[in-house]
């Protein structure tokens, strides 16, 4: 490394003296003409002037200002003239230049190593002219804010929201967010640009955090077996819907939904029921009847959404009794003091641990949760976290069970989830730890005292009727004039939830305070003297939940949970575990169709400002100025980016909206009196999440096959698409394929599936080798989602956060999905409107994350996104120049260049040395590295994708890795090197392994630790050895186990 | 059921990339009937005995669990009435023969290790009453079936 950097060093002192001399030449272009031209600032240097007195700052040069502007006009070509041009006294913060990282020079330098030019005879040689945009225009933001211009900007929009107090309520309440985990987790790049877990060596540490938010659900719960979060609570109950009819092997096809659950609850419920053919039937719990039959499962709420704390007892028995399945949404606080779901005998639990720590964010990121019995943990959706065992025995963490999962089951998988919340997960589960089981009990009872005086306050009041049922934090009220009530809250700065014209709800929680209900108090008195005081109440409330409904089992009652709850032990825990993980603070993540590129600091900032973070989802959206603003902003500028008329916000991950995009498509073809059009035609080379969403569409899947170069086979697509012309609905195509190759034919194959009457679905998980350079709607596709947490710099969070907003074409707007509670729909506005429902929880997904795309589109302006997509498209091609000499690069395009990724096929290898992708996975760990994509999208192959924001340097650094471990293979195959017992079959090499006493491998320890020099001035220590995937998921165990210690002291006691 | 065992390898059958595949080497055995789904069936009477072949075995790599019918139901000759899981893959696991679900092998919810450990043995899956004993005349003998895994090697 320490080469590498000296080189780069050397390379910007160069750049700077070339710069300084053509300077004193007079030259005015900025230099290197046809190079990226988007280098503002940083080559038209300001430094030059200084530079060109040899480093001395002379402290009259601003001085002098004024006096030599005058020569720069005329007498420019004088070279002693100390002028500055306009350009230098530009804001000197622009930020292209800290995202893109390849100086124009080093630009020049890779693109002639690839045998072009400059790098746009590279770009005009790999997209294909047909398909190529002249350019690219923003109405707004077009030239690039500056980093400060871009933080004003967000503060004034910030000032647009108004926080007021929320009592919504509805699945999302207040919280703490403890200080020590906002900025050691939420605000902390260690946690945040974390990848999904795959590779569980060098990620003990989220794993094990995720192992404790699952075994915080299952414990609250009372079901043994949970998942590692899922996107919301709507869609967790979706999720459990499809399970029961999973469960009941698709022979019951009604689900029953209590009328007692969340609106928007069960509006995704009725969305995501259609494709499954699944007939929802809404009900007062009284008057849920199973006698046809046909009911797969139910869905109750417990507390109830209107505040009712209900023994679900003889319900479970009576549903069980006619062979339904129960499913429970709840509440994780309402829990430390409530008898489990699990004691009642429910199947599936879900919920959001929103509350737990996460702020509102106007409807997210939230992680929600799935729990359920060990009979049906193998149809449980979404990711699972299992404790197996490393190398040398001892346990160890990693994702169990992943053949449910849609990259392999496909069409067949349990769900198409894929990226989840991780990072929120995260933050609940530390949550939890930092509070332990008797703080959150006490945060539930501090809620459930102040919903008593609150409740006992209004009956002495006497204006309004309260509901008598046990509730836990959410009291009811009857008045006359509801409306009335809540315009007179606004007035103080108060939401409360309008239920009816006379019905009103007041949810507590663990930010409300006595002053807090006692302006309540006024609020409901219109204007009558309060004659007590929330203070002077308190002794009087009882607790109202009734004996058979109080919890008596413990819970959180694993070490972690009971000794982390000073800040310093807390915030030591923390940087344990991150230090056990490698992220984008470490080394680049090459992870080819991930993009892990960088998450700019003044990007991530707006996050957690409390105008942002504070806002109720369902708040009025006059109270949300500034994020209705962004949202109209931002609709503009992704339409601009993709070639499309509306966006809609609300899916929250790639997979979400494919599945909303399909639904659309679904939902103009039943429009038009089509909906015999249920056909989707899919690549083999597709995402499995492709065919995993088509599934839940209730689509039938035509699969269609690659020629030789990887290309989709055009010929077998027109005859697919002839043959079910009659029921064609949609092609679901990536663009550049999935292969990482432009694709010749794509327009023609688009042309082929609309003379067919089907409409184009374009994957966007590849858009970061689109923007500026062509777009989805100019290529023909009709439909296409964003994955922001890819080309929009939303960071990964080790696993989500991610957004997946729909772009489409203006027909396809009307139906963009809505909400049940606050409408919504495509941005901009289309004429006409019939939605297709809603498809996530909140109105606008995770709204509270969509600053960072936003900002980083506004930063970096339409030039600074083109450069973007050209130099990581360069990157890429440098890696693989580098790399052709040592592996086989798979598919290319026609002038042999490949896209923003590529593919190294190491099949070889199996025969000639015994190595399989993993082991060289494995083995980059000891380098410092996470390995690329493995085994996708072909079997025994890595795909690589840079990214515009890796530097030269750390370009090479990997390929210098690479090019090593192709010589530790070579060893093997000379036969220098046992093909079972070697440097990579024995990776990674973790510190327990090197430092032990005995050492039995047949090379040297050093060599194992310390294969690049690079790694002794710095290196990232796995902290396992290799992960036995097959004990894990032979013996699954997915919460803590005992601790060890504990029971060694248990065992001597 | 190695044809469609893995996504995977029709990607690489459709791509036409080969990579020299060491010799054909799994056990087939004389007396069974196989699918060209790498199903065995052993046919006693009316009875028949179902399982994953060695060579479907070898493909899927370490079975960590096998999702059994339930008795009673039906199953039709090349339908899926099941599915076994490794860590790298789930397949399906499709009837070679039609008939009824008489018995299934509980051991392998305890013990999925035996479908790789004891395919044509310990590792059964199922057993079935026959509902048409003719149709294992469309099923190949362990010469065809030998013969069949080559040339499906072959091809990846």
């Amino acid at each position: 490394m320490e080469r590498a950097r000296r080189l780069a060093y050397r390379g910007i002192v160069r750049r700077l003296v070339s710069d300084a001399k053509r300077n004193r030449n007079g030259e005015t272009t900025p230099h290197v003409p046809s190079v990226v031209p988007h280098s503002p600032a940083r080559y038209v240097s300001s430094l030059s002037p200084f530079l060109s007195t040899r480093g001395s700052v002379n402290p009259t040069a601003f001085g002098n200002l004024g006096r030599h502007h005058h020569h720069n006009h005329n007498h420019q070509q004088k070279q002693q003239a100390r002028s500055i041009s306009v350009e230098a006294v530009k804001p000197s913060d622009t930020f292209p230049r800290r995202h893109n990282s390849a100086t124009p020079e080093e630009q020049t330098h890779m693109a002639k190593y690839c045998g072009f030019d400059h790098i746009d005879s590279l770009i005009d040689a790999t997209v294909p002219k047909s398909i190529r945009l002249d350019s690219m225009k923003f109405s707004k933001f077009d030239g690039g804010l500056t980093e400060s211009q871009m933080i004003a900007h967000m503060v004034d929009l910030a000032s647009k929201n108004k926080v007021f107090k929320s009592f919504i309520g509805m699945g999302y309440y207040n919280t703490h967010v403890p200080t020590v985990i906002l900025r050691n987790i939420m605000e902390n790049p260690a946690w945040y640009t974390q990848y999904t877990p795959y590779q569980a060596e060098i990620s003990q540490g989220r794993l094990e955090s995720l192992l404790n938010f699952q075994t915080m659900i299952t414990d609250l719960t009372g079901l043994p077996m949970s998942n590692a979060s899922l996107l919301d609570e709507g869609t967790a109950a979706a999720e459990a819907m499809a399970m029961c009819n999973n469960i009941q092997k698709g022979k019951k096809k009604t689900f029953v939904i209590a009328s007692n659950c969340h609106p928007q609850t069960i509006d995704v419920c009725k969305t995501r029921a259609d494709g499954f053919d699944l007939k929802v039937i809404t009900a007062d719990l009284k008057d849920i009847d199973y006698s046809s039959g046909d009911v797969c499962g139910v869905l109750v709420q417990y507390p109830g959404t209107e505040g009712e704390v209900l023994d679900y007892a003889e319900f479970v028995k009576t549903a069980h009794a006619s062979g339904v399945k129960v499913v429970m949404a709840t509440d994780l606080l309402a829990l430390t003091m409530l008898k489990p779901p699990g004691e009642f005998g429910a199947d599936i639990v879900v919920g959001s641990a929103q509350r737990f720590g996460v702020p509102m964010g106007y409807g997210g990121p939230h992680a929600a949760f799935l729990a359920t019995s060990q009979e049906y943990k193998r149809m449980m959706p979404g990711r699972i976290i299992g404790v197996s065992v490393d190398a040398a025995g001892k346990p160890a963490l990693r994702m169990a069970m992943q053949t449910r999962e849609q990259h392999i089951r496909r069409d067949k998988a349990t769900s198409n989830i894929c990226t989840a919340q991780a990072l929120l997960a995260n933050m609940a589960a530390m949550y939890a730890v930092y509070h332990g089981p008797a703080g959150l009990k006490a945060i539930a009872q501090r809620v459930h005292g102040l919903a008593g005086i609150f409740s006992l306050g209004l009956k002495k009041l006497g204006v309004a009727e309260v509901q008598d049922l046990p509730y836990f934090d959410t009291v009811k009220v009857k008045c006359s004039d509801a409306h009335a009530i809540a315009d007179a809250a606004a007035k103080s700065e108060i939401n409360l939830r309008v239920v009816d014209s006379t019905t009103i709800t007041a949810s507590f929680d663990e930010t409300t305070t006595l002053d807090d209900v006692d302006k309540l108090f006024k609020v409901f008195a219109s204007g009558k003297p309060v004659e007590f005081t929330a203070e002077s109440l308190a002794p009087e409330v009882e607790n109202s939940i009734p004996s058979g409904l109080t919890r008596e089992s413990p819970y959180l009652t694993h070490p972690i949970f009971n000794m982390y709850h000073t800040e310093h032990e807390l915030l030591r825990y923390i940087h344990k575990l991150q230090s056990k993980d490698l992220s984008l603070c470490h080394s680049m993540i090459p992870l080819g169709s991930c993009t892990m590129k960088l998450n700019a600091t003044t990007e991530m900032m707006p996050v957690t400002w409390p105008s942002f973070t504070d806002i109720h989802p369902f708040a009025p959206v006059e109270q949300a100025q500034g994020y209705q603003e962004m949202f109209n902003n931002l609709g503009d500028l992704l339409c601009t980016i993709t070639g499309f008329d509306s966006f809609s916000l609300q899916p929250n991950a790639g997979a979400a909206g494919e599945y909303a995009g399909l639904m659309v498509i679904r939902a103009y073809h039943m429009s038009r009196g089509d909906h015999h059009r249920n056909v989707c035609i899919i690549p083999v080379s597709a995402h499995g999440t492709n065919p995993a969403s088509a599934a839940m569409c209730g689509m039938k899947i035509i699969i269609v096959g690659t020629d030789a170069k990887g290309n989709i086979n055009i010929e077998e697509v027109r005859k697919a698409a002839e043959a079910n012309k009659d029921n064609l609905a949609a092609l679901m195509v990536t663009y550049p394929s999935t292969h990482g190759v432009y694709e010749e034919g794509i327009d023609e194959i688009c042309n082929i599936i609309h003379e067919n009457g089907g409409q184009v679905y374009m994957d966007g998980a590849n858009m970061n080798a689109q923007v500026g350079l062509t777009s989805p709607g100019f290529i023909g596709a009709d439909v296409c989602h964003l994955n922001l947490h890819k080309t929009f710099c939303i960071p990964h969070g080790g696993g989500g956060p991610g957004m997946g907003p729909i772009g489409v074409k203006q027909h396809l707007a009307p139906f963009l999905p809505s909400h049940p509670v606050i409408p919504t729909g495509g941005i901009p506005q289309p004429e006409k409107t019939v939605p297709l429902g809603a498809i996530s929880a909140a109105p606008w997904g995770s709204a509270l994350i969509l600053p960072i795309s936003y900002t980083y589109i506004a930063m970096m302006g339409s030039g600074g996104l083109t450069d973007a997509s050209k130099i990581a498209i360069l990157n890429a091609n440098y890696m693989a120049k580098r790399l052709e000499k040592h592996y086989p690069v798979l598919f290319r395009g026609v002038n042999g260049t490949v896209a923003h990724e590529f593919i190294i096929d190491l099949r070889g290898f199996k025969n000639t040395a015994g190595v399989e992708p993993e082991d060289v996975a494995k083995r980059l760990m000891d380098y410092g590295f996470h390995g690329p994509t493995m085994s996708w999208p072909v079997p025994g192959t890595l795909m690589i994708e840079p990214t515009e924001s890796e530097s030269k340097a750390e370009l090479d650094r990997f390929c210098d890795a690479l090019i090593s471990i192709r010589e530790e293979i070579a060893q093997i195959e000379k036969g220098n090197a046992d093909v079972q017992n070697n440097v990579l079959k024995g990776a990674p090499h973790p510190p327990s392994l090197l430092m032990a006493d005995a050492w039995k491998k047949p090379y040297s320890r050093e060599y194992a630790a310390f294969p690049a020099p690079w790694l002794r001035s710095s290196k990232f220590w796995p902290t396992t050895g290799r992960v036995d995937n097959v004990y894990g998921d032979r013996k699954l165990v997915c919460t803590l186990l005992p601790d060890e210690e504990q029971v060694a002291a248990a065992v001597s006691a | 059921m190695a044809a469609r065992l893995l996504w995977a390898s029709r990607v690489a059958s459709h791509l036409r990339i080969s990579v020299a595949q060491r010799g054909f080497s799994s056990v087939v055995l004389k007396d069974l009937k196989y699918a060209d789904s790498h199903e065995w069936v052993k046919i006693e009477g009316n009875k028949a005995t179902f399982g994953i072949t060695d060579h479907a075995q070898d493909h899927l790599g370490d079975v960590v669990y096998v999702e059994l019918p339930d008795l009673g139901r039906s199953v039709t000759q090349g339908e899926s009435f099941g599915a076994v899981e490794s860590v790298k893959a789930t397949s399906d696991i499709n009837s070679p023969v039609s008939g009824k679900v008489v018995e299934v092998n509980e051991d392998l919810t305890e013990s999925p290790g035996l479908v790789n450990s004891s395919p044509y043995e310990q590792g059964w899956i199922i057993k079935v009453e026959l509902s048409d004993a003719g149709e294992a005349e469309k099923l190949m003998d362990s010469d065809k079936y030998s013969k069949f895994c080559e040339e499906e090697d072959a091809k990846h």
